[in-house]
């Protein structure tokens, strides 16, 4: 079976006003993917997803999509107004703007909207206020908001950030479900050893890509180096790489 | 019951009532939404802007003053837009250098050529006097535009509202959408005007929604509750503006406040909880970092 290319990305610069953010990136989301981009604060993941969702226009190079790609986006946990009066379901029906103007939902939207709540495990939380979910319920609901756009490329700004490790795994193997149903999958992120273990695709990016490959390919001192700017050690755990701060002599023991 | 009716024999009265009740709802309808993405300073702004341009319409075309100001409130607030898009300055910079000018120009305006048309207290403050039937046929028309930009906007408001990036990844034109809710504004505040005055448009555009949140956690309930409130305030206050021979602008906001008052005393913390992020100009959305 033949994988088609959803967006491509070629020789990218961009940014925000005169500042160049990234450099010459070159890179393919083809229908298949479940890739993670990982780099240090500021290296330009939220900037490359940016431009990936169209959000950013290319200050050089060209960004290519192919004419029957549809995005969903998943924000940061961080960046949302918690405080905004919605409930859940309100929330989740904003996805749908391009199906019908009318405020309230028809028969189908409600169908859906269960249909999808129910399928992530959040089917009695519909009349809440967002406020009052949890942080893997946050994130499930912003994934059935995204869901609910039926895409065919799903992208995450740091879904793990700022959850617990229980949560972080079920939304990790969550979206390891919605890649095996046939949806590409994009997200950034700064937890290497989670991705790692999750994600057959890695792209390191610090300015620029620094590499891209399985996780055995990529999580190696020199990558990591260059992407962090910082010596990692890396060992290895029932096959898979595991990255570690290199041990650094405190003061007080030399 | 006597209280109610008696001034309802006067002519002028009815019509004030009317135009002050119907400017309520409308500012709570549309201020829902400028309170929640933190726009309040633009209202405040705005309505000082429009004064500018009321005032010359006044002195020169009287007759056109609705269409005169609405295009210069219009201008204003896309000015305002434009010079916070570019980044080089802040909104609220943008606000307070434009509108505070457009808002000088009208000051100057009245103190060099006099006034032709209602008194400088009364659109500063706002009066019931001299209401036309023609203001009357404005303010109904800019609301049932505004109902009909939310009824069929419903969706992409409220997405872009509460978080326009998203909103903008999922193929909505976020400054389209922007333009048109500034229009509203715009127009919202030029017709209420002669009621509520420049200095109070914005109190009313902020206090019934302010209120409406501490209530409620949903956005339709928001919204309804706000336009009622709204709505109740023009009607109280124009009774106390007829008895108590003040303004009506200033007993419009006086009676919001006290509602204001009441229900945060009444809802406790969980309203305050509520209302805690309302109108936060440095709001989570500032964090997206590279």
């Amino acid at each position: 079976m033949t994988v088609s290319t959803l967006i491509e990305l070629s020789a990218v610069n961009a940014g925000y006003g005169r500042t160049t953010v990234l450099h010459g990136v070159n890179l393919t989301i083809d229908g298949d993917e479940f890739t993670g981009i990982v780099g240090p604060s500021g290296a330009g993941k939220t900037t490359l997803l940016r431009v990936l969702l169209g959000l950013i226009s290319p200050s050089g190079g060209t960004v290519t999509r192919s004419e029957d790609v549809r995005v969903a986006y998943v924000p940061q946990l961080e960046t949302v107004d918690w405080k905004f009066p919605v409930t859940v379901a309100e929330c989740i029906l904003m996805a749908r703007t391009e199906h019908r103007f009318w405020p309230w939902p028809s028969a189908d939207e409600r169908r859906a909207v269960s249909a999808v709540l129910e399928r992530l495990g959040i089917a009695d939380l519909a009349d809440r206020h967002i406020r009052e979910l949890s942080g893997g319920q946050q994130q499930r609901m912003f994934l059935a908001r995204a869901l609910l756009r039926e895409p065919s490329v799903l992208l995450l700004d740091e879904p793990t950030s700022g959850v617990d490790i229980n949560t972080r795994h079920d939304v990790l193997h969550l979206l390891g479900d919605l890649h095996a149903d046939g949806m590409a999958i994009v997200l950034t992120t700064h937890d290497l050893n989670g991705m790692a273990a999750h994600l057959p695709n890695l792209v390191c990016v610090n300015g620029h890509i620094v590499a891209e490959g399985s996780p055995r390919e990529v999580i190696i001192p020199s990558v990591l180096e260059e992407t962090f700017g910082a010596r990692l050690d890396v060992l290895e755990h029932l096959g898979m790489p595991i990255v570690v701060d290199t041990a650094h002599p405190t003061r007080e023991a030399i | 019951m006597e209280t109610l009716l008696e001034p309802l024999s006067f002519a002028f009265f009815q019509k004030g009532l009317l135009v002050a009740t119907l400017s309520g709802a409308l500012l709570g309808f549309v201020g829902v939404y400028i309170v929640l993405r933190g726009m309040s300073y633009i209202g405040h702004g705005l309505s000082h802007a429009i004064f500018g341009g009321y005032a010359a319409m006044q002195l020169f075309a009287a007759q056109f003053y609705v269409l005169g100001a609405g295009l210069w409130g219009i201008a204003s607030a896309i000015a305002i837009t434009s010079v916070a898009r570019r980044g080089r300055i802040g909104a609220d910079a943008a606000i307070g250098v434009i509108t505070t000018a457009s808002f000088a120009l009208g000051v100057a305006l009245f103190s060099k050529f006099g006034s032709s048309g209602p008194a400088f207290d009364n659109a500063l403050f706002g009066s019931i006097l001299g209401i036309t039937t023609s203001q009357i046929v404005w303010l109904l028309l800019v609301m049932v535009f505004a109902g009909l930009v939310v009824l069929l906007r419903y969706r992409e408001l409220l997405f872009t509202t509460f978080d326009p990036d998203v909103a903008a990844a999922s193929g909505i034109k976020v400054a389209r959408v922007e333009a048109l809710l500034m229009i509203v504004l715009a127009l919202s505040i030029l017709v209420t005007l002669n009621v509520v005055g420049v200095t109070l448009v914005a109190a009313m555009l902020v206090i019934p929604a302010v209120v409406a949140r501490m209530l409620t956690d949903s956005f339709g309930w928001m919204l309804a509750l706000s336009t009622g409130i709204g709505l109740l305030c023009g009607l109280i206050g124009m009774y106390l503006s007829y008895y108590a021979g003040a303004p009506s602008g200033t007993m419009i906001v006086l009676v919001g406040a006290l509602a204001f008052l009441i229900v945060f005393t009444v809802t406790g913390v969980r309203g305050r909880e509520r209302a805690a992020g309302v109108d936060d100009h440095a709001g989570p959305r500032a964090t997206i970092s590279a």
